[in-house]
């Protein structure tokens, strides 16, 4: 991720593919494993650690978007239903029927993945913008089903309350063991997108991507291969849903309406479409964005405003904000943070000696 | 009559009205697509800072309605030409997500100028009409409903007109059919895209006064933005005439839904009937009823 390749000549297609390009990636990943796992959930407040968790859980809410809208060139806006899609089977199966969480997991994400292949059905006749509003209605329909089977919802606030997740005898209470238990959710997801998409299935959603019909011809079945990448991608949003519930200990619809859809969109723009890097930088960007305006305005809207006004500007702000720089990165840098930190890279690549 | 029957007849010409309420507004989706193929998720946010324009030069400038009005048209031009000159132009030729997520990240931001600029509250955004419904046997229909319907006609007739009969129509026709011919024959493409979101302020401006004063005017206007898929995907993303059938079949089937199905499932039909409607239509005829059938060439 951050090493030089300077003087590297890769020989075979292996070579290229690795996971860990050069030796010394080894190292990178385990001085970042090294400052995730140890250095930061032992040294930041709580407070802290709960917004960390609320990245972890974007990440991989991101890393799944973009499976989809990044790798094969699928758009969905509605992911914010597809996890509570998963959010809602988990809850239910807790309070129901009591089951321990790595079984709602699992079936959270299944359901999602189910639902997601649905409602990705579409894409097989349609596509750009057709499948766009068609996942639109996806999200609103999900959203609407949600909200108005009492069966689902659990009642008149549409909202289940869920116990803490347990490890054998600990439950898992504080944010700090939160922050651990979602930390690896994170590695398995990062790990699991940078396998899928160097194995054939990957390969086959990048030529689908590329140009579908060239695709068809050299012989990926694009019926099966779309629904994967649907189902794949929604078995990711499905376990943010879930993840995100026993981050919240409550299931709520309200959690994961239109905007969210729109944020985690946003996430992968900004961060750079199909890059797993990318989905990180963008989820972190977008999570950390709104923090960052409430608490830069906390600290310095009041020495040119009223409080009164800090306080509804934030919102507001916010929102413009957002989508300014979706625009801005749309327009300037279409391959997002990705891209600059490659830049980035490029540069010292051949530093000092840049002739 | 009897009642059933006379409900019915409430629900369907209520429908209509609104229906052809929707037609104004998903008009403005056309217009740019038709012309630049450019998909425009934030025309309920330009219906809303439309109308957020027109009121607050009648309240806190103290305008005539005649001049806020124009102020609201003449300000939406520039906002449409501004638009596709700073964002749209430099999107040319990209795939389909970037325009979609360019005009949501729009969409984001003119949420958060409304309430900064225009101030949060509901604004009262009155038109010299009176309150009391057309009574006409069982029906009870609402000036401004009428209003609405027949700005609707107006403008779709005109632009109708426009595409079919005028020079610069006609030019934005070639535009649409195929951008390097119409280059070789000398039309200015780009001149022509801004014209394009020129043209959808206008409509935007028009709607936002209508639904406005029917709504009152606050963030939560720009939510009738979510009507118009529904209506261009059964009528057809470039068709004129696809908007009007297809608001017509969207008002009708979300209050009829909302009439006899609320009752039941506690609310709601309203917005969930004509996604129902769309995915089915989307299932079965995805270019809507008068779109242009896309053949694809390899």
């Amino acid at each position: 991720m951050i090493q030089r390749e300077c003087g590297v000549l890769k020989t075979s297609y292996e070579a290229d593919m690795a996971l860990y390009p050069l030796p010394i990636a080894r190292w990178t990943v385990a001085a970042l494993a090294v400052i995730f796992f140890v250095v930061l959930p032992l040294t930041l407040h709580e407070y802290y650690l709960s917004i960390g968790n609320l990245v972890w859980i974007a990440v991989i809410g991101a890393l799944g978007l973009n499976i989809l809208v990044g790798y094969t060139g699928q758009v969905s806006i509605g992911h914010g239903a597809f996890m509570s899609v998963g959010a809602y089977t988990a809850a239910n199966l807790a309070t129901r029927l009591d089951s321990p969480w790595p079984v709602n997991l699992l079936a959270g994400g299944l359901m999602a993945a189910a639902v997601g292949a649905v409602v990705g059905i579409p894409s097989l006749r349609i596509k750009g913008l057709y499948l766009a509003i068609a996942t639109l209605a996806g999200q609103l329909i999900i959203e609407w089903i949600i909200n108005h089977v009492t069966f689902i919802s659990g009642g008149v606030q549409a909202s289940i309350e869920v116990a803490r997740p347990r490890l054998g005898p600990i439950v898992l209470s504080s944010q700090r063991q939160m922050y651990f238990f979602l930390l690896f959710f994170v590695v398995l997801a990062i790990v699991g997108t940078l396998n899928l998409v160097r194995s054939r299935i990957g390969r086959a959603f990048i030529a689908i991507r590329d140009q579908d019909i060239a695709a068809e011809i050299i012989g990926v079945n694009i019926f099966r291969y779309k629904l994967l990448a649907f189902a794949i991608s929604s078995f990711y949003a499905g376990v943010t849903g879930v993840l995100y519930t026993y981050f919240l200990g409550i299931a709520n619809y309200e959690q994961f309406q239109i905007n969210v859809s729109i944020d985690y969109l946003a996430m992968i723009i900004i961060g750079g479409l199909g890059s797993v890097l990318g989905s990180v930088l963008g989820a972190m960007f977008v999570t950390l964005l709104p923090i960052v305006i409430r608490l830069g305005m906390e600290a310095f809207g009041g020495v040119f405003l009223a409080p009164q006004t800090v306080l509804n500007l934030i919102p507001n702000l916010r929102l413009m904000m957002f989508g300014a720089l979706i625009i801005f990165f749309l327009v300037v840098e279409p391959e997002g943070l990705n891209r600059l930190w490659r830049n980035i890279r490029n540069y010292f690549r051949i530093w000092p000696f840049a002739y | 009559m009897s009642d059933a029957l006379s409900f019915f007849f409430l629900l369907m010409s209520n429908g209509v009205m609104i229906g052809l309420m929707y037609s104004l507004i998903a008009l403005g989706f056309v217009l740019v697509y038709k012309a630049t193929d450019a998909v425009n998720f934030a025309q309920g946010e330009f219906v809303m800072i439309a109308a957020l324009a027109v009121a607050l030069s009648m309240l806190a400038a103290g305008a005539p309605l005649w001049v806020a009005i124009l102020v609201g048209i003449a300000g939406m031009i520039m906002f449409g030409f501004a638009l596709e000159r700073v964002v749209l132009r430099k999107l040319i030729g990209r795939p389909v997500i970037a325009v979609v997520m360019a005009t949501i990240g729009l969409a984001s931001i003119l949420r958060g100028v409304g309430p900064t600029f225009f101030g949060a509250g509901t604004k009262n955004l009155a038109l010299p009409i009176s309150d009391e419904p057309f009574v006409i046997g069982p029906l009870f229909i609402p000036p401004i409903q009428v209003l609405g319907a027949t700005v609707s006609v107006v403008f779709i007739g005109a632009f109708g007109w426009f595409f079919l009969k005028s020079r610069k129509g006609i030019a934005m026709r070639a535009v649409a059919d195929n951008q390097q011919v119409a280059m070789a024959m000398g039309i200015n493409v780009q001149r022509y895209f801004g014209l394009a979101w020129a043209m959808t302020g206008i409509v935007s401006a028009l709607g936002g006064i209508i639904w406005g004063s029917m709504l009152g005017v606050d963030v939560n206007l720009a939510l009738v933005g979510f009507k118009v898929f529904p209506v261009v995907i059964l009528g057809g993303l470039d068709s004129i005439p696809g908007a009007i059938i297809g608001g017509l079949i969207v008002g009708l089937v979300e209050n009829v839904a909302a009439g006899y199905v609320d009752p039941y499932v506690g609310g709601g039909t309203k917005d969930f009937a004509p996604y129902v409607l769309m995915i089915l239509a989307l299932m079965i005829r995805p270019y809507g009823i008068f779109g242009k059938r896309i053949i694809e060439r390899i």
